[in-house]
């Protein structure tokens, strides 16, 4: 009896592994098993490698325990004593050796694979050059060629590296986008790290931030919009151009006021705080409430419904953010919230 | 040879606060360590019940940082160190042939910081909030600037008293293990264990004093408004990552170590057979040790300290798999050919060597950092670690609290209830971690307080949760069966496992106060064992039947280190007399110390005749 549990308690975890291994390798957009560039291609080869290798390695100890678990267990009443071998070179030799070799298969790429993923773009003219900003807890993404800035939500072209330059405005974040490749820490001072992707299929993805950053880390999600070169120009562009205040000039009064003494709408308002020209085509509002118009879970709604949910009580959104409880009559909330909405970029 | 002066003896409370028997000690050490890894352990399960559904309330957001913090300092320092000083405690001496440690005293103020470091600690839950920046405590979070109540400042006072306590309690042993070994047993026949124990406490030596200086940069930064790692004011905030890794590092191997040495112990008792490969097991544990401080950096590869180092950290670390691997081929040659009896303590032993090749296989994949990009602070780091530190230590702390119980409490702990504690704890941590690693392979990142619906991470998360709570019900089969242990008959033989090789079967169990009525004569590896098999009872005794000199028992470690406990609460809230009386309790406690010979007492040999003590 003990003995087929010993059988099965080896193999549910292989069986279950299977499992999951085929059936749930996590969503495209966010998973690092379907990786989705070649940077983040890079990592998986690697990845595939050192599992297939240390799979390996369990099933032969795992084939060793079981059969020295079962054979040798000792039978009831037995008084022998076994035969007391103090060890064997030849046997020591070669689990010596055979590790090495294994190790060196993996070594070799590891640092072939180090020394790539190290290139420095950051002076190449044809790289979409970025600068991520890690804050408390959004990320501000700036594209010093173009002289525009956004926040949340990182647009890149797909048939460009991109290259990145991080740093932190306060504590550390990581900046991670799974599905188009691994992490880099964002340090504070002048310890800017740097990093490249690419990501030639257009679409959108989910990036995180992957450091302890204080009680809303968990919600310190961003996005990466992947568009075709045209749609990249015309979003240049579109970031440029002059944004109208909302035409109630109550509003408009209110706007300026409450809201842009921080964040920026094209080019009135302030610069520190998220920039929200073309707020209204984000998939999400403050990173973590996603927009759609068919809202299946707690976090979702509608643009509009967004942002008021967000406006009116910011803690309860994002725990410790900084964004204040702005004194908003209902009617200017609404009309805030609806303008915010509509001010769409066409890309 | 005379009487030694008239020694003031204590009983109850006042014995259990005054002694420096190092049986004693470790038993204090497993009574706090088993405590605070309760405390952990709840923490643990209010994280997963946190995260058994998609944005789930349970707790706020500061109070979960407060849990993952506190879950993974109490853990580290105040359950899995003690408990692993608990076990060396009441073993080591005992298997070298030795009447107590080298620095009893030493040993009972090593006890009583780390007892008063973990309680200031977890005051700080009622005195308006826990550490909240992470068991790592990285900077800035952890400066003033981010973090300007007074939480991180019990971590740093907390770990720097606790700290105290270990490092003087790894220098003990050392100076224990070279010293007060019996005759004939040279290092090379020294028990693994005890060898394990050996590397750990200089592991210990070295790498504890990296953390006092980072936990007193830390501290002045936070006290004195110091600049160490406050980078507008030229300090530098991955100084604080390298120092306290260069600790870390190191620590996660003092942590494993010892389960190492149980390990190869329990397998070698009821597999009836020698250690396989002793030579080189004792050289891996030396090698692993040594390389241990080589790799402080692969906890940093994404800290952008480029290719060069991030390639050397990169070999660097998978080379530590070649002296664990011959550790776990010796263990299965160990049982190959033997006769093995599957008792609790060796069902934990056994199920621990599959374990902790799954931790150490995923901690090979880590090594590799391009792809440690990728793993890094995610799911499968929490997964790879929990595999090492629970399927791995807390495994073998099991092993070892089963194995030598019966020496430690004269009782043997239930077996039928033991196995059910095996099997509820087994595959409930299983179920527990093994889904993390994928998990986190999927892109959820660790030290999250809540998911979002719809990611695909709600099922494992949900499978983890139930894990977890069937281990917290092996726990809870393990408090049971203390419990029911404690109130049989005290009769468990001297080698109640009938099995056994060492020395600290040859006494009775519990053992003496003494230890040793006469020092055993050691001719060879597995000393008990090699008398056994020539057909002998008991050892050669290397001495003739003598009075035994004891230490005398004091009260000076506790207030010591109830003066350091006083002085920490002074500094952190400035109130500048408090902190000089608790310095002045300390001091003064020393200067008594110096000032005051006393040189024991003994223990004569009529009195050993008395008791029916044998060798």
């Amino acid at each position: 009896m003990m003995n087929r549990w010993h059988v099965l308690k080896r193999l549910m975890p292989l069986l279950a592994g299977m499992v999951l291994l085929l059936s749930a390798c996590g969503r495209a957009d966010l998973s690092t098993l379907r990786p989705q560039g070649p940077v983040a291609e890079e990592q998986f080869g690697l990845m595939k490698l050192s599992i297939t290798i240390m799979i390996l390695v369990v099933i032969v100890v795992f084939a060793i325990a079981l059969y020295v678990i079962i054979r040798f267990r000792r039978r009831p009443g037995d008084k022998t004593v076994p035969v007391q071998v103090e060890g064997n070179h030849k046997l020591e030799i070669i689990w010596t050796v055979i590790p090495i070799i294994l190790l060196i298969i993996l070594g070799v790429p590891t640092i072939k694979t180090v020394f790539n993923l190290a290139e420095d773009y950051t002076k190449d003219p044809n790289a979409v050059q970025v600068k991520v900003t890690a804050h408390q807890y959004w990320w501000e993404f700036e594209y010093p060629t173009y002289g525009i800035k956004t926040a949340q939500e990182l647009l890149i072209p797909n048939d460009a590296i991109i290259s990145v330059e991080a740093k932190t405005a306060d504590v550390l974040h990581s900046f991670w986008i799974p599905s188009l490749a691994g992490k880099v820490d964002t340090n504070p001072g002048g310890n800017v790290n740097i990093m490249y992707f690419e990501a030639p299929n257009t679409g959108v993805y989910l990036g995180k931030c992957a450091e302890l950053c204080g009680p809303s880390h968990s919600l310190m999600d961003f996005k990466v919009k992947v568009v075709d070169r045209a749609s990249f120009e015309r979003w240049v562009a579109a970031q440029k151009s002059p944004v109208a205040l909302p035409s109630d000039p109550e509003i408009a009064e209110v706007l300026t006021t409450q809201c842009l003494s921080c964040h920026a709408v094209g080019a009135n308002g302030g610069q520190l705080y998220p920039n929200l020209t073309g707020m209204g085509s984000r998939e999400s509002v403050a990173g973590i409430l996603i927009n759609t118009d068919q809202p299946q879970y707690e976090n979702e709604g509608s643009v509009e419904d967004n942002l008021k949910k967000w406006i009116k009580d910011p803690q309860a959104v994002k725990p410790g953010t900084l964004m204040p409880q702005v004194p908003l009559s209902d009617q200017q909330l609404d009309a805030i919230a609806k303008y915010l909405a509509d001010l769409k970029l066409n890309y | 040879m005379a009487h030694g002066h008239a020694v003031k003896r204590y009983s109850g409370l006042m014995d259990w606060l005054t002694t420096v028997d190092h049986k004693k000690i470790g038993i204090l050490y497993l009574l706090s360590g088993g405590f605070f890894f309760l405390v952990g352990g709840l923490e643990a399960l209010l994280i997963r019940i946190q995260l058994w559904k998609p944005l789930n309330d349970f707790v706020s957001a500061d109070t979960y940082n407060e849990l993952l913090t506190m879950h993974g300092t109490t853990m580290i320092f105040l359950a899995a160190m003690p408990l692993l000083f608990a076990l060396m405690n009441a073993i080591v001496p005992l298997q070298i042939g030795a009447r107590d440690v080298a620095f009893p005293f030493v040993n009972a103020l090593g006890f009583w910081t780390f007892f008063f470091g973990g309680v200031l600690l977890n005051v700080s839950w009622f005195t308006g909030g826990a550490p909240d920046a992470g068991w790592t405590s990285y900077a800035p979070l952890a400066t003033t600037t981010f973090s300007s109540d007074h939480g991180v400042d019990y971590y740093v006072l907390g770990l720097q008293i606790a700290g105290i306590g270990t490092l003087v309690g790894g220098i003990n042993f050392l100076a224990t293990i070279i010293n007060m070994r019996a005759p004939g047993m040279s290092f090379m026949r020294m028990p693994m264990f005890t060898w394990t124990a050996f590397i750990t406490s200089a592991l210990i030596l070295f790498a504890f004093p990296a953390l006092t200086v980072g936990l007193v940069a830390l501290m002045f930064d936070r006290l004195f408004s110091g600049n160490f790692f406050e980078v507008s004011n030229g300090g530098n905030a991955v100084l604080w990552e390298h120092i306290f890794w260069i600790f870390g590092h190191p620590e996660v191997y003092i942590l494993i170590l010892p389960a190492f040495g149980v390990i190869s112990e329990v397998i070698s008792t009821f597999s009836r057979k020698r250690l396989f490969g002793y030579s080189s097991m004792v050289f891996a544990t030396v090698l692993i040790g040594f390389l241990g401080f080589m790799v402080w950096a692969h906890h940093m590869f994404t800290v952008g300290l480029g290719p060069v180092a991030n390639a050397l950290f990169s070999i660097a670390t998978m080379l530590i798999a070649v002296p664990t691997g011959i550790k776990i081929f010796n263990w299965l040659f160990t049982m190959w050919g033997g006769s093995i009896r599957y008792t609790t303590a060796n069902l934990f032993a056994v199920g621990f060597v599959p374990t902790f090749v799954m931790g150490g296989v995923t901690g090979v994949m880590l090594a590799a950092a391009p792809a440690d990009f990728q793993y890094h602070d995610s799911y499968f780091v929490v997964a790879h670690f929990h595999y090492v530190i629970v399927g791995g230590l807390i495994l073998g702390i099991f092993s070892g609290l089963f194995y030598w119980w019966p020496k430690m409490f004269g009782r043997m702990l239930h077996e039928g209830l033991g196995k059910l504690c095996f099997w509820t704890f087994f595959i409930g941590f299983h179920l527990t971690f093994f889904v993390q690693h994928f998990l986190g392979l999927m892109g959820m990142p660790r030290r999250v307080w809540q998911y979002l619906d719809g990611l695909g991470f709600n099922n494992l998360n949900l499978i983890s949760t139930i894990g977890a709570m069937l281990m917290g019900v092996g726990t809870i089969v393990f408090l049971i069966n203390v419990v029911v242990t404690a109130f049989k008959p005290r009769d468990a033989a001297n080698d109640p496992w009938e099995d056994g090789r060492t020395l600290e079967w040859t006494i009775s169990s519990p053992a003496p106060e003494y230890n040793f009525a006469q020092t055993p004569l050691v001719r060879g590896y597995d000393a008990y064992w090699k008398e056994k098999m020539e057909g002998k009872k008991a050892m050669t005794p290397a001495e003739p039947l003598g009075p035994i000199h004891m230490p005398s028992p004091s009260i000076l470690p506790f207030l010591m280190s109830v003066g350091l406990f006083i002085a920490g609460f002074g500094l952190m809230y400035h109130q500048h007399i408090v902190t000089i009386v608790g310095l002045a309790i300390t001091l003064g406690c020393m200067l008594t110390r110096s000032l005051i010979d006393d040189h024991g007492f003994h223990i004569e040999p009529e009195e050993l005749q008395d008791k029916g003590v044998k060798a």
